[in-house]
């Protein structure tokens, strides 16, 4: 769990990479594949089948911005997410970072790009060693890195405390003496220890209650601003995604199927699968909750070991017709930085939403008119 | 709704004996259920929702806890039961699911077997009639292709499909009252709208009175008639469904509210997050325990607030702000659009 953080092999610091400004092209995923071997027999493990986890996904983030990855559990955002952290080998394809292909590159090699890029993950329990004071685990990947003399460490780790929310006295506590929250917060701050331009969360508030993912989420936002990080924010939760992205990437089985702009993506959804996703939020407002009517997707996520033809959602989507099984649908510009793999996309008439609007969105409050959809059984 | 309640909670407390001392998990909170009512609970982890019906399912066996008050079940106190009645009542009148479906099914046996087990432990049937109705109950949940999935072991069914399984199992017995311990926490959104779906047509269907325990504000906009918000062992608000969505009255309630991500909303720039964290049971104050959090604290609040009926109709709250007060500072609270869909 700890790969990204805390670099197990020390080494000394090499050059570092250019520095980019706002806005210019961070990292780039061209077609990365991974595919996830099931082996069987006793002495000869052979291959019998391929979890298919992610598949082909190419996508680009600048720097200074936050982009969603939303999908359900299984639709392969972790593993996207650890594959271009590098904490996975690609199948194929490629991560440039900086204008590296950090795709390629050895144990060593990777060892100053792991300084620009780290992750905070789901679990904050099981993401810090129990053994170590929180003074160690801040201090691990300084002393990895080599930055500084001691004083200097303990003074980074300090400011680090300070800097997430906790107090400097904290450093000789053990992790199981914070809450979830604060557990968290030590998360985020081992990520920043050294000073990352991108930081790729893994569900960083799921595992936390309401009230407190608040705080975590306006955290990160705070940073954000402040250190001028770009994040990569995985979340199933669609409310928080909307909240922190500018951009968002919809993932099913292993596949991009939609990337608009945040605020777009939910008053314009143009993917089927979309509509649903947003449909299936409940709303905490009893009133709008009771006069929508919710699109119910029919059935579970279909096995990533043999992934259904076409269009990988046709099996469950209400629109899908014989081409949808047959074909799979590239994902097609409709403007504005808003893609989607869709045969049959949705909400086209409508026009492309400005940055912030006010109206409620069309998939989620004003569904009228949309019948519930009984199970589609669309070949 | 009037009439006898099915289930009648009445101060309730529940205190586990530690080594560092005593644990206030319930501290005097009292509930009623309707026949065909449904009742939410809400509340974040460790505010004793769950120990709450776990406490009136009697399913506390821990030697260090200490349970006082009552629970009236068609006017039988359930704590003075012995264990045979309790078991009797357990499934045929009340009946409990849970959040984490791998966990309540037994791995090892087939999930028909499950079902007919607990049809058989409380009627006198054959097992082919037992295995009949587990099919039909399966069915019924929207298992599909119900004659053959009976004989799967749990493991081949996904989440989603092992929460329905879960709930066939408690309905199998046509209970009164089906308490749900955060039934779709464990489930991504698009199951959860298939499981509360279900719930929604078992209510209908059956007029099961449903308690459901969650902490998503969402789930119970959705399902609930009634509201209890919980916070430390208490119940802090309580009221219609829309009494405490559109006329919260208590600061928790606010806060709860306003530190939701919601979609149905333009986008706040800043989410109103409650600060610090829940308090210790161990170390309850004599006050009101939310007032450490509370933007709003004054004097008065060091000592401990009854939940009273303060704005009528049977909207309970715990807070000692003057309800005209309350108006006011809810509406710099959460976020003011909320506050004009009141009424």
């Amino acid at each position: 769990m700890t790969a990204a953080e805390a670099p197990s092999t020390p080494s000394a610091p090499s050059t570092p990479t250019n520095g980019n400004g706002d806005g210019e092209l961070l990292l780039r995923a061209e077609h990365v594949t991974k595919y996830f071997p099931i082996r069987s027999g006793v002495l000869l493990q052979r291959e019998v089948a391929r979890v298919h986890a992610v598949d082909d996904v190419s996508l680009e983030l600048r720097a200074g911005e936050t982009l969603g990855l939303v999908g359900e559990s299984g639709c392969g955002k972790s593993t996207l997410a650890r594959c271009l952290a590098r904490l996975h080998p690609l199948t194929s394809g490629s991560v440039v970072f900086e204008g590296q292909d950090i795709s390629t590159l050895s144990r060593r090699e990777l060892r100053p790009v792991r300084r620009e890029l780290q992750m905070v993950f789901q679990d904050p329990y099981a993401s810090l060693n129990p053994r170590k004071r929180v003074g160690e685990i801040l201090s691990d990947p300084l002393r990895i890195h080599k930055r500084g003399n001691r004083d200097q460490v303990k003074r980074r780790v300090r400011e680090l405390l300070e800097l997430v929310g906790l107090s400097p006295e904290h450093i000789n506590r053990y992790p199981h003496e914070f809450s979830g929250g604060q557990r968290q917060r030590i998360g985020v701050a081992r990520a920043l220890a050294l000073h990352p331009k991108l930081i790729i969360a893994d569900e960083p508030v799921s595992a936390l209650d309401v009230s407190i993912r608040a705080q975590v989420i306006n955290l990160l936002d705070d940073l954000q601003d402040e250190l001028h990080l770009t994040y990569i924010f995985i979340a199933h939760d669609l409310g928080v995604v909307r909240h922190v992205s500018d951009r968002i990437a919809v993932m099913y089985l292993g596949k991009i199927v939609e990337v608009s702009p945040a605020e777009e993506l939910y008053q314009r959804p143009i993917h089927p699968y979309t509509e649903a996703l947003l449909s299936a939020v409940p709303i905490p407002d009893p009133d709008l909750s009771d006069r929508r009517t919710q699109i119910v997707l029919e059935g579970d996520v279909p096995s990533p070991i043999v992934p259904p033809s076409g269009c990988r959602f046709h099996p469950r989507c209400r629109y899908a017709t014989k081409i949808c099984a047959q074909q799979e649908p590239p994902l097609a510009e409709y403007g504005g930085g808003h893609l989607a793999a869709c045969h049959h996309p949705l909400n086209l008439s409508l026009p492309a939403a400005p940055t912030a609007a006010a109206e409620p969105l069309p998939a989620v409050a004003g569904e009228a008119g949309e019948g519930e959809v009984p199970a589609e059984e669309a070949q | 709704m009037t009439g006898e309640p099915l289930l009648d909670v009445r101060d309730l407390k529940v205190s586990f004996r530690t080594e560092d001392g005593l644990v206030k998990a319930v501290d005097g909170v009292s509930l009623t259920l309707l026949a065909g009512e449904t009742l939410g609970i809400v509340g974040e982890s460790g505010s004793g929702k769950s120990v709450t019906m776990m406490s009136v399912m009697r399913l506390i066996n821990d030697p260090n806890a200490r349970f006082e008050g009552e629970v009236l079940y068609k006017g039988h106190d359930l704590m003075t039961l012995n264990p045979d009645q309790m078991r009797a009542i357990r499934g045929t009148g009340i009946s409990m699911i849970f959040q984490d479906p791998m966990t309540s099914l037994n791995p090892v046996y087939r999930v028909g077997s499950q079902i007919a087990e607990q049809i058989r432990a409380h009627d006198h049937v054959s097992r082919q009639a037992a295995r009949d109705r587990a099919i039909e109950l399966l069915a019924a949940v929207g298992i599909p292709q119900a004659a053959e999935r009976v004989d799967n072991y749990p493991h081949e069914f996904s989440g989603g499909m092992r929460q329905r399984v879960m709930i066939a199992m408690a309905v199998s017995c046509n209970p009164d009252i089906l308490i749900a311990d955060e039934p779709t926490t464990a489930l991504d959104v698009t199951i959860q709208a298939q499981i509360l779906k279900l719930l929604r047509k078992l209510r209908n269907d059956f007029g099961t009175a449903v308690v459901l325990i969650t902490h998503d504000m969402g789930v119970v906009a959705d399902l609930a008639d009634r509201i209890a918000v919980m916070y430390a062992g208490r119940i802090v608000e309580q009221g219609t469904r829309r009494e405490v969505f559109y006329d919260a009255q208590h600061p928790y309630t606010w806060g709860l509210l306003g530190s939701i991500a919601r979609l149905d909303r333009p986008k706040p720039r800043r989410l109103a997050a409650i600060p610090g964290q829940p308090p210790s049971l161990l170390r309850l104050t004599r006050g009101c325990a939310f007032a450490d959090r509370c933007a709003h604290r004054f004097d008065r609040c060091d000592e401990q607030p009854p939940l009273l009926d303060r704005v009528g109709g049977n909207h309970l709250d715990a807070c000692h702000l003057e309800p005209k007060q309350k108006k006011e500072l809810r509406e710099t609270t959460i976020h003011p659009e909320l506050i004009g869909n009141a009424e």
